[in-house]
Parts: C-alpha cells; structure tokens; sequence
C-alpha cells in the first residue's frame, strides 16, 4: 500500500504532484490510500509526491473536474480522482462523456457542490466597511463556506473590487487584497470582522421592499438561499416578520376599495407632456452638441450653419478633421472645392444653409493623423432622427444630398449616387443629388477630376436653376 | 445613509417591484480598470425575498411621480400612493454603494414619467452614463426604455445599458386602450424594431449597443386574454424583436387600486404554467400551436405541467428507446430537461443505456417510466394507461394563502 500525504484544504499542487508520481509507478488506485492533512490515521503522514515526474496528459474536462473536486469537503475526494484518472489512462479515455457511470456521476455531484458553493459564497459576501489604523478604508466580510473554496473565489472578488481594499475572514483561511496584492491569510474568526455597516438598514429596507406579500412563497426562497447562510446576511432579519405579516398585507390589499385620487389631477401637465423635444433649432442644437457622439472617438458634433428658410440646404456626410478642430461644416479641403463650385455656379454661400447626415467625425487613427472613415448604414441611420428634425426647424425650399450617405440620411434607403443624380423628392419635399465634392478630391487622374468637377458644377447650375436663380 | 433617503429608498424600491425582471446576465464579459469598479458574470443573485423571487440588481424607479394614468399600475396619476424622487446622483451613489458591499449586480433603473417623456428618459440614461463615465462602473445597468420619448433617445440609452427593455404589459392593442390611456400600441413596437435593428447593427460591426439585448413583461389576469393568445404573442415578439425573455407576470393585487381592475390574490399557477411554456418555446423546440394544441379553451391546464399535457395529447410518440431517438423526442419527455437529454445524447455513444443509468442522469425517473425504453426497461403501452395524468401531477408550486 502507497501512503500519499496532502496538504490542508484543497491541495491540487500536492495532488498533482502525487498522480505524476503514482502514474510514472504504475500505482492502480487500490494500492494508494490518501492522507489529507489532518487526518493522519494510525501509521501517521503519508508519503509526499515525487515533483520530479512526468506530468500527466488528461482530457481538459476531467483537469477542470479536478480543479472542483479537489476544493471538496468530502476526504475521500482524491481517491475518487485518483480512481477516475487511472480508467482515463487505461483503456477509457472517454470516461467523462459517461455521466451515468457511478464514479463519474459521484464526482460530477461533488462538483456541482463546490460549483455551487463558490456561486453562493460570490453572492453571499457582504462586506462591512472599517478603516485600519492608518485611516485605509477597507472592507471586510465574514463568511462560511462548506467546502475549501477560499482561494478559489479569490479571482472573482479581485476582478470585481481591484479598486478597493478588501478582506474576506473564514474559518478555513482568508483573503488580502490591498489594490496590487492578494495574500492568503490564515483562518479567521467571526469577532474579526467588524459588526455594522452603515448602509445595512438601507440595504434591508430595499430587501423588505421588493418582496411582493402577495406572492408569498418561502419554499422556494429557502431552495436558493438556505437558512444556514441567514446569519451572515444582514437582510435575513427581516425574513420571520415579512412571512408572518404576508397574509394579512395581501388580504388587506384585496379588501380595499378603490379609493378616489386625494390630491387634484396633474391635468395640465398632462397636457404639457404633448409639447415634448426641441422646439427650436437652437434647442436641437444644444441637444445635439450635449449627446454621446454615436460613432466612436469623435471630440464634438459639428452641427449645421446657415440662414433659416433659405432657398436651399446642401447636406454633406460628416465633418472632417479640420472641420472638427473648428466645429464648423465645409471648411476643409472638400469644403473649398464647394465654395469654389458654388461661386462659378453663382450661389452665394451665405445665403445657403450647409450641414451633414452625421453630425460627428468618424476617423482611424494613423500615427498622429486622423484619417476620414466613411459612416456605415447603421451610423447613418442613428443620426436620421436629428437631421430630420433639424430640417424640419430650417425649412429649407430646395434639399440637395451630396453623395451616398446624404441619400441614406434623408431617404433611409441605400442609395447608389448613379442611379440617383438629378431631381428627387425627399418625403414629398423638392430636392436634388449630387456627389460630395470629396468625391472630386479622390479621383486619382486630373482629366477624371476636372471632367467629374465640370459636372458637379453643372449640378449646381441646375439647383441654382431650381431655386428660381435668385443668388 | 440619512433618513430622507432612505425613506425614498423605501418608496421608489416598493414602486418597482411589479416589474418581475432581475436578470444580470448576458452581458459581455466585463472588468473595471484600475480607478473603476465592477464586473459583470452569468447572473448572480445576492439574495431571494419570501416571495422566492431573486434579488439581482438594485431595481428601483428613478421616480414614481408618473402623468399617466395605467390602472394596472401603482404609481398611475390618479393612485393615491406615496410619491417620491431621486436625484441622479443619489441613484448613482446609492447604486456604488451597495455593489461595494456586494449585494448587487448593478443597476435596473425605471421611472414613471415626469414632466414629459423625452425628460424622463434624458435622466435615466444620464444616471447611467454618470455611472459609467465618472465612476468606471462596469457592472450590470439595465435601463427601462420609454417608448413616448424621441427615438434619438434609444441611441443614448443603448450605449450605456446591458439591457434596455419596454414593458408591453397589456397584450392587446385594446387593452391597451382601455387601461393605459397614454400608450399607443404604436410607439411600443416602433421603439422595440428600432432597439432590435440597433442590437443587430452592432453585433455586426462589433460595437457595443444593449449587448444583453431587450426584453419585455405582460401582465397576465388583468384582461381576458387567454393562454395561447399570450403565447402566441410572445412566439411574435421573440421571432419579429429578437427579444431574449418574454416574461409573464401575475398581475398583483396593489396597495392603492382602480376601480376599474378589481382586486384579487394573483395567478400565480397559471403565470408558473405560461413560464413553463416559454421554456419549451425557446429551448424545447415546441411551436405555440404545438403548446396551445393541449390547451383547453386557450387555457393551459393548471394540474399538470404544458410538457406534460402535450406528450398526454401525443401518446402515439411515446415510449421513445432512450438508445436511440432523436434529441428534438428526447427534449419532449416529461420530466427530462435539456441537461438530462444532453447528457444522455453523450453517454449513449460509448454505452447502452440501462434504467438505473437514467436513474444517474435525470433528476426523476419515476416520472419518466411511462415514456422510455432503456436497454433493460419497456413500460406497458401508454395509450392503455388512464391513470396516468395524476401521475405527472406536481404538488402545487405555490401553497395557497387564502
């Protein structure tokens, strides 16, 4: 017989150690009996495991089986390993796919426990906080698993308050974490943790308050919370009395009659409540510039310019780079070249209102420059509702989309500028597309660009012609 | 914490708790940074209350001041209830201060609607954007979506929350109009297709907008609508909104009621059976024609569970060889959950399986004896048996009050 020593808790560095051993031995399981620290029988410690060995190649699900079953209260948990690696060894590699075998359904019980038990003790913990000697605000619980999860749990408390200092105190050892650090301390008593927090009765008057009387169902409560953790839940004070007084609020609630309003009806807000939103162009704008932009890393919106019910409004796609810096439409490269166009085509610009489908700069950086990304469907469509509102507020007689994603603002529907260059109607209302002047910018020969520039202008004339020629 | 707050804290958590959502889960995987807190997980619940529902997120209203009137509901203008109001900050700092101490999730904030609608909901998503962006919170934020605000709201809202959801509560358009005056039909859908078509777009372009997507609650008891019609609507709702839950509540009596809803002890059977068949419409593969066709009148049998009845009305199919049928029968037996059925599939490629096998890998076996074959095991034929529907009778979920 093989005596095997291990240590306190759950030690799968130990166990390791010993399977890589016994496996390099040829060990079958009725030859080895397991020594859990502090259950030495007659003959005293067992033996300690070879580090030197091999390690051992097993299926991931029964590594993930044993990193559970190891945390388990139960002391005969490593012979049960123990006896389901050596069949994955020998001959039943697929051992684990059989749930209904009985050792696989035994360990697989154990498993679900500490599963079980890790989940309760990640929703059970309450931390009180209290302030070290050196005024460090810390927080500190007490709590009692059943099985040996402390370090286990840790992981999961860490990612959650790396922020905060923290102490988890058990019976079986506890938890450190100071911001950086995780230290594993050793067992701890109830009396170490401190006794109140102030937000316990805020806590309990939520808990008292979210229970329905009307629902009563303690069964089910006690299924998923058991009484053995209600004295380390602040909350499971109030349990006894809001069982006990269910009945009666439930059947008081049922009696009563509807009882006519006490206090006068709200009716001329009511009424008010029809009056929603921006009313102004201003107040949209404000709303606007004061939203989360909806493409990503944009600093501000740049948001639409020019007079109230001119004869035309030009929408663009998106602001650019310069266009961002300055917060204003138009006014980089492309903007220039639509000045340029609107001069030879005899529109004064001040006298048209400009703006774009999407109100913010979408960009990928690329080293310090910020370079152009054009706005998928999805974002345009996130900025429908406000270029819809806006134009409704500037009134403009004559809208002109310049390019793609104009059309899918004012349309919704994807567009293909080819097939849509010329006069359209936008909702019922005149209008007219054309290309984004970008579009010229991006033409890599000059015949192409100056061919492509000459027809843009001819749009122009035409809107101008549109407009009743009156720039 | 001082008395003020807390006494709003009483009446703002009792204000919300007709809402039976709770859920934590389905957000992506999610840490907080250094100077942040918070993280997200499959759905803890930090505690459950005498009515044995699960306490997950501190669910609160924002404020129960509400211009509507909606008989159904506690805070409609004309009830008499206490009203309250929290600041955003004290939502925010009530919200990281109870996660500290780890009795939450996160956040699931509603409101009743003040003002206007568009005002109300501009708070909800600057609570949680606060939460967010000042405190680099990454815990769970479920916010309750209006759907009378201006729809560049919903925009907002999605990229701060997990989950945004719209209560249908009353499952027809006439309902609708005779209890909740203020709400259209209409505005619900709309808001609810543009949620989904936003949840989709971002999936696609891998951006973050509702990742735990939507959900919705409808009432059940209030109006006459029966089983099947409410089944059928949510079969609707799960296939045309991409919804993740339909939940089904009992409509609850209220401490303030109307006179046009009378009061009485809720449903709560009926609302365990129509939960039961939202289960076997999302992951049991049954149609709502499939779970309406063993209804009676529209109306789910109370005494035996809806699985249970359809394998009563489909005998013929039964018993199934657990060695050998397919996995869409298997999930049709009463008494075998689709753990149960998973496992079987799994085992039964390396063995034959015998009784005392499925006595290791379902919960009961007693239950399912009438409906399979095992290597070892045939039952008597089924269509012979007439005592077999108090068999599959469960003791009664809830222990009756009155």
């Amino acid at each position: 017989m093989i005596r095997v020593g291990l240590g306190e808790g759950a030690d799968l560095d130990g166990f390791r150690a010993a399977v890589r051993g016994l496996v390099a031995r040829r060990a079958p399981p009725a030859e080895v009996s397991w020594c859990p620290a502090g259950q030495a029988d007659l003959f005293g410690e067992g033996e300690r495991g070879e580090e030197s060995a091999a390690p051992v190649g097993l299926p991931r699900a029964l590594s993930e089986l044993i990193r559970l079953v190891v945390c388990h209260s139960d002391c005969e948990r490593y012979a049960l390993l123990y006896a389901a690696i050596w069949r994955v060894l020998n001959g039943e590699r697929a051992l684990l796919d059989i749930q209904s075998d009985p050792l696989v359904h035994r360990l697989e019980a154990m498993a679900k426990s500490v599963r079980r038990d890790l989940h309760k003790m990640h929703a059970f913990v309450r931390f009180r906080e209290t302030r070290d000697p050196d005024g460090t605000e810390r927080f500190v619980s007490w709590f009692e698993p059943q099985h040996f999860i402390v370090e286990a749990s840790a992981g999961f408390f860490v990612e959650r308050f790396r922020s905060l200092v923290w102490s988890i105190l058990t019976p079986v050892g506890s938890l450190h974490w100071d911001c950086t650090a995780l230290t594993i301390g050793p067992a701890a008593q109830r009396g170490d943790a401190p006794e109140s927090d102030a937000f316990e009765d805020a806590w309990r008057c939520y808990y008292e308050n979210v229970f329905n009387p009307a629902r009563l169902n303690p069964k089910v409560m006690r299924q998923h919370m058991p009484e053995k953790y209600w004295r380390n839940l602040p909350e499971a004070a109030s349990i006894a009395g809001l069982v006990q007084q269910a009945p009666k609020r439930a059947r008081e609630m049922i009696a009563r009659e509807a009882a006519e309003r006490e206090k006068r009806d709200p009716l001329k807000a009511v009424a008010a409540m029809a009056g929603q939103g921006p009313q102004t162009l201003e107040e949209l704008n404000r709303l606007i510039a004061a939203s989360e932009p909806l493409t990503p890393g944009a600093n501000r919106a740049v948001l639409g310019e020019g007079p109230m019910e001119p004869a035309v409004a030009f929408i663009g796609e998106q602001p650019g780079d310069q266009e961002e810096r300055e917060g204003r439409p138009f006014i980089g490269p492309a903007g220039q070249l639509f000045d340029k166009a609107l001069g030879e085509a005899g529109i004064d610009r001040s006298s048209v209102y400009v703006t774009n489908a999407v109100k913010h700069f979408k960009y990928e950086p690329r080293g310090k420059k910020r370079l152009h990304k054009r706005p998928n469907p999805g974002e345009v469509k996130r900025y429908r509702w406000w270029l819809q509102r806006e134009l409704s507020f500037v009134r403009p007689k004559l809208v002109v989309a310049m390019g793609g994603t104009a059309l899918l603002g004012l349309t919704g529907k994807p567009p293909s500028v080819l097939k849509t260059r010329g006069p359209i109607a936008f909702d019922g209302q005149p209008g007219y597309a054309t290309v984004h002047p970008s579009y010229l910018l991006r033409l890599p020969d000059d015949a192409a660009q100056q061919e492509a520039y000459a027809a843009f202008r001819e749009d122009l004339i035409a809107v101008r012609r549109l407009m009743g020629g009156s720039s | 914490m001082d008395e003020k707050l807390t006494t709003k804290l009483r009446i703002l958590s009792d204000a919300a708790k007709y809402d039976a959502s709770c859920a934590s889960s389905g957000a992506p995987k999610r840490a907080a940074g250094l100077d942040g807190i918070g993280s997200t997980s499959n759905g803890i619940c930090h505690a459950y209350t005498p009515d044995g529902r699960c306490v997950s997120l501190l669910k609160i209203l924002l404020t129960n001041y509400c211009l509507f009137d909606c008989a159904y509901c506690i805070n409609r203008r004309s009830s008499n209830v206490e009203r309250a109001r929290f600041t955003v900050e004290e939502v925010v700092s009530l919200t990281l201060n109870f996660y500290k101490r780890n009795y939450i999730e996160g956040l699931f904030l509603s409101s009743g609607i003040i003002r206007n609608p568009d005002h109300t909901m501009e708070q909800l998503v600057l609570a949680a954007k606060t939460l967010r962006r000042e405190h680099g919170f990454a815990g769970y934020i479920h916010l309750k979506t209006i759907p009378e605000a201006n729809p560049w709201l919903i925009e907002q809202a999605g990229l701060f929350a997990d989950r945004l959801s719209i209560n249908i509560e009353l499952p027809s358009a006439d309902s609708l109009a005779r209890f909740a005056p203020e709400k259209k039909a209409a505005s619900i859908t709309g808001a609810m297709s543009q949620m989904k078509e936003r949840i989709d777009e971002a999936k696609e372009d891998r951006r973050k907008f509702s990742p735990a997507g939507q959900s919705t609650q409808v009432i059940v008891g209030a109006d006459a609508t029966t089983d099947a019609a409410l089944l059928n609507t949510s079969a609707v709702l799960y296939k045309d909104y991409a919804l993740r839950r339909v939940y089904h509540s009992a409509f609850s009596p209220i401490p303030s009621p109307s006179a046009v809803l009378p009061m009485k002890a809720p449903p709560l059977q009926r609302e365990n059976r129509l939960y039961q068949a939202d289960w076997l419409l999302r992951f049991y593969g049954f149609t709502a024609d499939e779970v309406a066709s063993a209804s009676r009148d529209g109306m789910l049998a109370l005494d035996i569970d809806p699985k249970a009845a359809w394998a009563l009305q489909n005998r013929e199919r039964f018993p199934l060889d657990v060695n050998t049928a397919d996995r869409e029968m298997l999930l049709r037996v009463p008494g075998l959950g689709v753990r149960s059925v998973n496992k079987i599939v799994a085992a039964r490629r390396h063995t034959r399986l015998r009784l005392a096998d499925i006595g290791r890998l379902a919960r009961s076996v007693k239950r399912l004896l009438p409906f399979l074959i095992t290597a070892d095991y045939r039952p008597t034929r089924i269509s012979d048996r007439a005592n077999l529907r108090p068999n599959l009778a469960d003791a009664p979920v809830q222990g009756s009050l009155f």
